[in-house]
Parts: C-alpha cells; structure tokens; sequence
C-alpha cells in the first residue's frame, strides 16, 4: 500500500508565530520538531509543542540517541523521549545512522560510524533497544559523512538495507546527506539510492549545503541546490510517495520562502507520480 | 579497528586534537571539519545560555573564557542545552577579583534552567482558606532557587538586558540572595536580604510557620517581626512560590 505523499517543515523558532497564531494554519501537511528541544519537564517549550500538535501532525526529529554508540544507548534518554512520544503521538520518530555520545563524552555532532559487520551488530543492538523502549518503529537518517574509515566490509547503502531487515527500522532518506557524502567520498549517489530498500524508506530530507575548501559541509542555511532537487526526482522514482520536508537551521529566511521550496516539491512530486 | 576503540580516539581527537589518535582514525580534512563542528557548537551553546556575560566580559574575553571552558570540561549530558551548568565555575577562577562575573553567569544559569522547570500551580491568596498559622509548614515551588550574591550581579544583569548603560560594579552592603523561580513562561529573579533567605532555607528544611515568627520575635520585637514576616508572605503569595501549606 502506498504511503501517503506529506509534504512538512521543520518548525523553527523564527515561524512560531506563524505557525501557532495565524488564523489559517501554515499550508503544510506535517511539522517535524527537534525532539530533545521538547524533552524538557515543562514551561514555553512543551507549550508550544501542544498548541502546533494541535494544529499539525509532528514528526519527532532526533540528534542524540546515539545508535552507534559501542556501549550502548542511554535508557534515561530513551525513557524521556518515551514520554515526549506518548504525549505527541507523532507521525514518525527518528535519529541519525551516527554516534554521538561514548562513555561519558558527549559529542553533539553526527559523528560516522564505520561500515564493518561490528559496527552493524552493535547499531542493531541499539536500535532494536530503541524501538522496544518507544513501542514504535523507527526511522533512521543517512548521515553526511566527512571522513571513511579504512577497514569497512560493506556500503552505506548495504548498512542501511541490513539494518532495515534485521531490525525492522524504516529509513528517513535525507537527499542532501546522499549528495554531500557521495561528492566527499567519490561514491555513486545513484548506486546509493538503488541500494537501499526502497520500500523501507517513509520519509524524505532536502537541504542545502555549503562548500568547503576540500568537502562539501551539510550546512542546512541555504535553498536546496539543483543537483539535489534532481536526486529527489530520481528517489522519487525509487520510493514513490513519501513524505517530504524541507529541512533549514540556519539562516532561517522567512517562512514564505521555505513554502515555495516545499512547493517545488510538490510540483517534482507530482511530475514523478503523474510520469 | 574495534568500534569500541575508533569512538575513544575520535573522543581524545575532538578533546584534546590528540595527534596519535588522528592518525589512527586515517586523518584528512574530514576530522578538522568534526573539530570546529565540536567546538563552535559549544561556544554557539555557551553563546546562547550566556549572552548578558558575553555582553559584560566583551566578545574576545568571552571567547577565551569559552576556550578555556571547553578544554577543560568536555560536555557529558545528552542536552546540548545542558552544557554551561558548570560555566560559572569557571568564570569564578578566571576573574578571582572580580566576582560579580561568576555571579551575574549564575544569575543566566539559573534564570535558564528556570525556563523548562515543570508546570505547576502555585497557591493563590485566594485559595488559602482557614491556615493554622502556628504549625504550618510551607512546601515552596519547585522550580524555585536561590543563589547566595556579594556584588549587584543582578542589577548589572537587569541593566544589560534592558540596554542601559550599566552601573560599576561593587560588592553589596552585606551578603544577600538572588531569589529566582518563573512567572507562567517568564523567568523571574529578586534580590532578597540574608534574613527572607535564611527564612526559607528554614522553612523549605521543614520549621513550622509558628517556630520561624517566635524566632524572629525574639530577634526584632513582635510588632517589627509581624511587619517583617508579613511582608514576606506577602511578596512569596505575589510571586507564587508557594505550592502547598501542611
């Protein structure tokens, strides 16, 4: 059965206003919130978190479960996004293929894991604590990578399609993520979107990104460039409707900007389908 | 190389640049990229919990002081929003003779982490009913705090946020306390004098109402004491931070 074809924003604190106070609702099908912004016990935060629920669907957007930690994920994370999840109700829950905490050091960064048989047990391991302490599947999100470490046994791609089938985990196929790391890495970003389980992917990122002297950087402050649209249209033809979003996190411009982007979308989306 | 391994080396990397565990992680441009990630997420972080200090210290000495910070004291919570709780401390050894700087961070601290403390509804006036003053106890909101002040950190804070040319700063007359809790969504803060501080302090370890009036009695007179309390109570029902009598 096809999934059905969303199309969402992140919310950010520059639109609040628009989202919670104008007399229509915002023109989008779903809000995707950061989700360690809410998992706080109270005030302003959870607030407003209740009034755009009220208003939207949200999907819950994470950056510190931490699936590729060697020692595993903390369970006082995963109980308070428990909570923030049975409060929402969300449309998705997901977290980045990534590590971000080791020990006691917190990284606050997406940082890669390497792609060997050990690495996929353990991200395994994790995501299936995960899903059973949420009481829902969850979406992974393809990383933007800077650095592959030497020694890996398989793809990105092939990681994400083993880690589908033994977990159950579906995917949050960022285009931009693909873009970026395949240009940093010199793979094929159409390989990569034929590798993965199409059928396992429920929702989409677009993004811009920036130019570093060696390395494109995943900034997330720019419209989402060409090149990325045009993998959009290709995933697209791979994944069929999906729910899509426009994913900015700085210099956030206003808030019609970024429905003219999703209304780009749209209109690819359509091209795709109606093709 | 093990996972286990790969992660400690790219800790000690983003911590400390180790050299050695560089090269074990194969080097390139891709770990500087992860480095200034790291660190300009902190000082973005600090930036953000802090920013009547970065206006009080000035951008470069706040920069440093962020540098200072981050090598010394890595972050170790899955907030990011955590990071900075022990920032003061090390405001307070950089600026030993200065401590209004280690304060007014305190005060930024504190009136932050009031802003996501649980919803709760505190007692109104209205509410009170018939109290049996003399062996009430009182039960104090939960997001309330107190931190012990010996300078005008708070009128300095006050000042920078509402654009003023801030006053010198200079010790207060005798220790005193900076009252913070928070006001529906607002973060709210007073300055009280040791006497309404060391009042709390007593009634929030459990004294009864009645034991703290005799107390201060003694101390002042009855009529001076009623006074004294009065107002307190008063200001306390004003500010809602009171959550229950027994």
């Amino acid at each position: 059965m096809p999934h059905p074809h969303l199309f969402g924003l992140g919310l950010r604190k520059p639109h609040y206003a628009e989202f919670l106070e104008a007399a229509a609702p915002v023109p989008v099908d779903f809000v995707e919130v950061i989700s360690e912004n809410f998992m706080v016990p109270g005030g302003r935060p959870r607030d407003i978190l209740r009034r755009v629920r009220e208003r939207h669907p949200v999907a819950l957007h994470g950056v510190s479960m931490s699936v590729g930690s060697a020692d595993g994920v903390n369970r006082e994370y995963l109980q308070r996004l428990r909570a923030l999840v049975d409060a929402v109700e969300p449309l998705f829950v997901s977290d980045h293929l990534c590590w971000t905490r080791f020990g006691a050091f917190q990284s606050h960064d997406l940082l890669p894991v390497p792609y060997t048989e050990e690495a996929l047990r353990t991200v395994c391991d994790n995501v299936d604590a995960a899903q059973e302490a949420l009481g829902r599947t969850m979406l992974i999100e393809n990383p933007s990578s800077y650095i592959a470490f030497d020694g890996a046994d398989m793809t990105e791609w092939a990681f994400l399609d083993a880690l589908c089938a033994r977990t159950g985990c579906e995917l949050l196929l960022d285009v931009n993520n693909v873009f970026v790391s395949a240009t940093n890495h010199g793979f094929d970003a159409h390989a990569y979107l034929a590798g993965i389980p199409a059928a396992r992917v429920r929702q989409i990122h677009l993004a811009g990104h920036s130019r570093g002297e060696t390395l494109l950087i995943d900034t997330h402050d720019r419209p989402v460039p060409d090149p990325v649209w045009a993998l959009y249209a290709e995933a697209l033809e791979r994944v069929g409707p999906v729910a899509t979003m426009i994913e900015r996190d700085d210099a956030i411009p206003p808030l019609a900007e970024l429905l003219a982007e999703l209304d780009q979308a749209r209109a690819i989306a359509a091209l795709r389908v109606a093709a | 190389m093990r996972l286990a391994a790969l992660q400690a080396d790219f800790g000690r990397w983003l911590q400390a640049e180790c050299p050695d565990a560089a090269t074990r992680l194969g080097g390139g441009a891709g770990l500087d990229v992860y480095l200034n990630n790291y660190r300009s997420q902190l000082v973005a972080a600090l930036e953000s919990s802090f920013p009547q200090l970065q206006r009080w210290l000035g951008e470069t000495a706040f920069l440093a002081a962020a540098a200072q910070h981050i090598d010394a004291s890595p972050p170790s919570a899955w907030t990011l929003d955590a990071y900075g709780e022990d920032f003061p401390d090390t405001i307070a050894a950089l600026y030993p003779d200065d401590p209004e700087c280690a304060e007014l961070a305190r005060i930024e601290w504190a009136l932050a982490a009031a802003f996501t403390t649980p919803d709760i509804a505190p007692l109104s006036v209205e509410s009170l009913g018939a109290v049996d003053w003399e062996t009430a106890r009182f039960a104090f909101v939960p997001n309330l705090a107190m931190l012990p002040v010996t300078t005008n950190a708070a009128a300095l804070w006050q000042s920078l946020v509402d654009g003023t040319v801030p006053p010198a700063a200079e010790r207060l007359p005798a220790p005193g306390a900076v009252l913070l809790w928070r006001d529906g969504f607002h973060p709210s803060f007073r300055t009280i004098e040791q006497g309404e501080a060391k009042a709390i302090l007593q009634l929030e370890a459990g004294m009864r109402f009645g034991t703290l009036c005799a107390a201060l009695a003694e101390e002042h007179g009855e009529a001076a004491s009623a006074a004294i309390v009065g107002g307190w109570l008063g200001a306390w029902l004003r500010d809602g931070l009171l959550a229950a009598l027994h």
